[in-house]
């Protein structure tokens, strides 16, 4: 099933309810005025349930800020430094995990060192630890833990961390999320503060995450170059940060999906493994559900000008 | 018994008899594990610093497998990891060797899926009206939530960066033996003002509680004004003042300049709206008015945004249903005669 399909059918369904409003205009003002709102939890159910018993998927044309996002990774170097800053907990895993996955696989492929910590939440380690079972050891069996990626895990103090990370990064991790000592982790010998690495990027949820990063960061570092993912709700407010303080924005499951079709033109195999896929997949249900909020917003239109006129009358 | 009522009990009762019926024939919900074996071998001589080398699951890069295998049990230590596995790998295994016991069914962990999807419709059952399964839930994960994180923040923050700073060597014996610290004693002051903090829950002294607070106010206050002076309000005006005519390797950029044009029009509009010294009338009512637009369009963004998110929840809540407790669908290939 492709776009043009999903159109024709949000036109015929609108048409439909047009019809039916034009022709019993009363009887569907009556029945739409009272209508209970639970039919309409009911009806999100099914259009979000259907797609994904279908597995229905629609290609993705990445955009800009995808584009953004992709190649500044593409432009490190094998062995460069990134800070892999993963501020999201399960909440939001619907949303953010395909994106995670997704940059994960990317500095794999890429031979780039991964510094992975969380500043938002104490599950946020989980959340790494995700990313490294189900990426690294799964896909990349040869990386190894201390020397192409370290798991420095969670640490209270929200933009505090940031602040003091910038110039001492030891003052804070002494040890690594297992509790080994920073000394002993061959890749974190030569790293004395985060302004080192060659790259942030930023998997957030909310605070503290991308705005902190972009404010304590990326702002007073201009240097300091961030990319980052984050949660739809959050997304319109980075905007105005973008392209100086920030160069690339993934924005919710729709920047995801446009993100893997990048790295998997680039880097993928003819068959990629599904979980690299996640985003394209949770795109299905988005394009149901958005078209029956459409239609949910006509009809709800319909019923409030209805309204007017009879109060008018 | 009213309609409704008998309605609601015959749809509960089916679909009770539907999820036993499934997982008495092992249908649903079923999870699996791996036992990987994990040992180390102390290499020194007898009286050195231990030196422990991995022997399984794979034997360290630059040593012998023979070699590690002579040395006496007294220098190992070794253990079991239980790692997810698929069905696919478990019934190859189970088809191969049915008595092996490296791929396991894992009863705790099927507890726990069930628990997770029961939880999860507690959580929607609130979408037909609040309910008792909505409260325990609810409760449950307040409840949750709070101990975990007073245990993570406890492990993270408080012993390697408080107790382990002022005494590594305790920390070393008793909870982190790899953590190598310095002693430095100014993190007494943290240790005092945490106390001092704790002093609220004290039947008297309770002002002593309002000094570190303070301080913690006038800390954060301090960092985050100048973060916000600096990035959200110089860098925006920075970032504002852009060349209304863009030109590109010497011609002219329609797209670009309309997206200046429209970014600082915008702007200035939505700042006559906020301008409440005028009143608006004439000249400024109208602008004002077309930064009430260029308002609506920006919460109208914000709100297909966060539509886009609270779906992606929903699907995988319901991907959760479909795939790990119900197995109606295997998108990502992990079970057989789906």
């Amino acid at each position: 099933m492709n776009v043009a399909w999903a159109w024709t059918i949000l036109v015929v369904v609108v048409g439909a309810s047009l019809v039916v409003l034009v022709t019993r205009r009363e009887q569907t003002y009556r029945a739409l005025k009272d209508l209970d709102r639970r039919w309409i939890f009911l009806l999100m159910l099914l259009a979000v349930a259907i797609p994904i018993l279908g597995e229905l998927t629609f290609p993705e044309k990445p955009t800009g800020l995808a584009k953004a996002v992709f190649d500044e990774i593409e432009k490190l170097e094998p062995g460069d430094k990134v800070l892999m800053a993963w501020d999201y907990d399960p909440a939001s895993e619907g949303e953010l995990g395909p994106m995670a996955t997704a940059f994960t696989y990317h500095c794999c492929k890429k031979g780039l060192k991964m510094y992975y910590m969380t500043i938002f939440s104490p599950v946020g380690p989980q959340m790494i630890e995700d990313a490294i079972e189900h990426v690294i050891k799964a896909d990349f069996p040869h990386l190894e833990y201390g020397v192409d990626y370290v798991n420095l895990g969670y640490k209270s103090g929200y933009e505090g961390v940031i602040k003091v990370i910038v110039s001492n990064i030891r003052e804070l991790y002494t040890t690594d999320h297992y509790g080994k000592s920073v000394q002993d982790i061959p890749m974190m010998r030569d790293v004395r503060n985060i302004q080192q690495m060659d790259l942030i990027i930023n998997v957030s949820a909310g605070y503290a995450g991308l705005k902190e990063w972009v404010l304590f960061a990326a702002t007073p570092y201009p240097d300091l170059t961030l990319v980052a993912g984050v949660t739809g709700v959050m997304a319109p407010q980075q905007y105005p940060y973008i392209p100086e303080q920030l160069r690339g924005l993934l924005g919710a499951i729709k920047g995801a999906a446009e993100y893997e079709k990048l790295v998997l033109d680039k880097y993928g195999d003819e068959d990629p493994d599904p979980k690299y896929l996640k985003g394209k997949q949770r795109m299905g249900p988005q394009l149901i559900a958005h078209m029956l909020i459409i239609v949910l917003i006509i009809v709800a239109n319909f019923v409030y000008f209805a309204g007017k006129r009879r109060e008018r009358a | 018994m009213d309609r409704k009522t008998l309605i609601w009990t015959i749809v509960f009762l089916l679909a009770g008899a539907y999820l036993v019926l499934r997982s008495m024939t092992g249908g649903m919900a079923r999870t699996y594990m791996k036992a990987v074996d994990f040992e180390f071998v102390n290499v020194a001589a007898d009286g050195d610093e231990p030196e422990w080398i991995q022997a399984k699951p794979q034997v360290a890069a630059d040593h012998d497998p023979n070699e590690l295998a002579n040395y006496p049990d007294e220098n190992r230590q070794s253990w079991t990891r239980y790692e997810s596995a698929p069905l696919k790998k478990y019934a190859k295994a189970v088809k191969e060797d049915p008595n092996q016991t490296t791929y396991l069914l894992s009863i705790s962990r099927t507890i726990g899926v069930w628990l997770s999807a029961m939880f999860t419709l507690a959580i929607f059952s609130f979408l037909y009206k609040d309910s008792i399964f909505y409260k325990i839930a609810e409760a449950v994960v307040v409840g949750v939530s709070a101990a975990y994180w007073m245990v993570v923040a406890f492990w993270s923050t408080i012993v390697p960066n408080l107790i382990g700073k002022l005494s590594p060597a305790i920390v070393q014996a008793w909870a982190m033996p790899g953590l190598k610290e310095e002693q430095n004693l100014l993190y007494i002051v943290p240790l005092v003002l945490g106390a001092m903090l704790l002093w609220q829950l004290a039947p008297k002294g309770g002002w002593i509680s309002r000094w570190p607070l303070a301080f913690f106010i006038g800390v954060f206050c301090g960092i985050r004004l100048t973060g916000y002076m600096h990035g959200d309000f110089l860098y925006q005006i920075g970032n504002s003042i852009i060349p209304l005519v863009v030109m590109v390797n010497g011609s002219f950029d329609f797209w670009g300049s309309l997206r200046a044009v429209l970014l600082v029009g915008g702007l200035l509009v939505c700042l006559v709206y906020f301008f409440f010294s005028f009143e608006h009338k004439g000249i400024v009512g109208k602008t004002a008015k077309v930064g009430i637009w260029v308002l609506m369009i920006t919460f109208g963004a914000g709100f297909g945004y966060t539509v886009m998110g609270r779906i992606a929840l929903l699907a995988i809540r319901l991907e959760f249903l479909f795939d790990d407790w119900l197995w109606l669908m295997d998108p990502t290939d992990k079970r057989l005669g789906m």
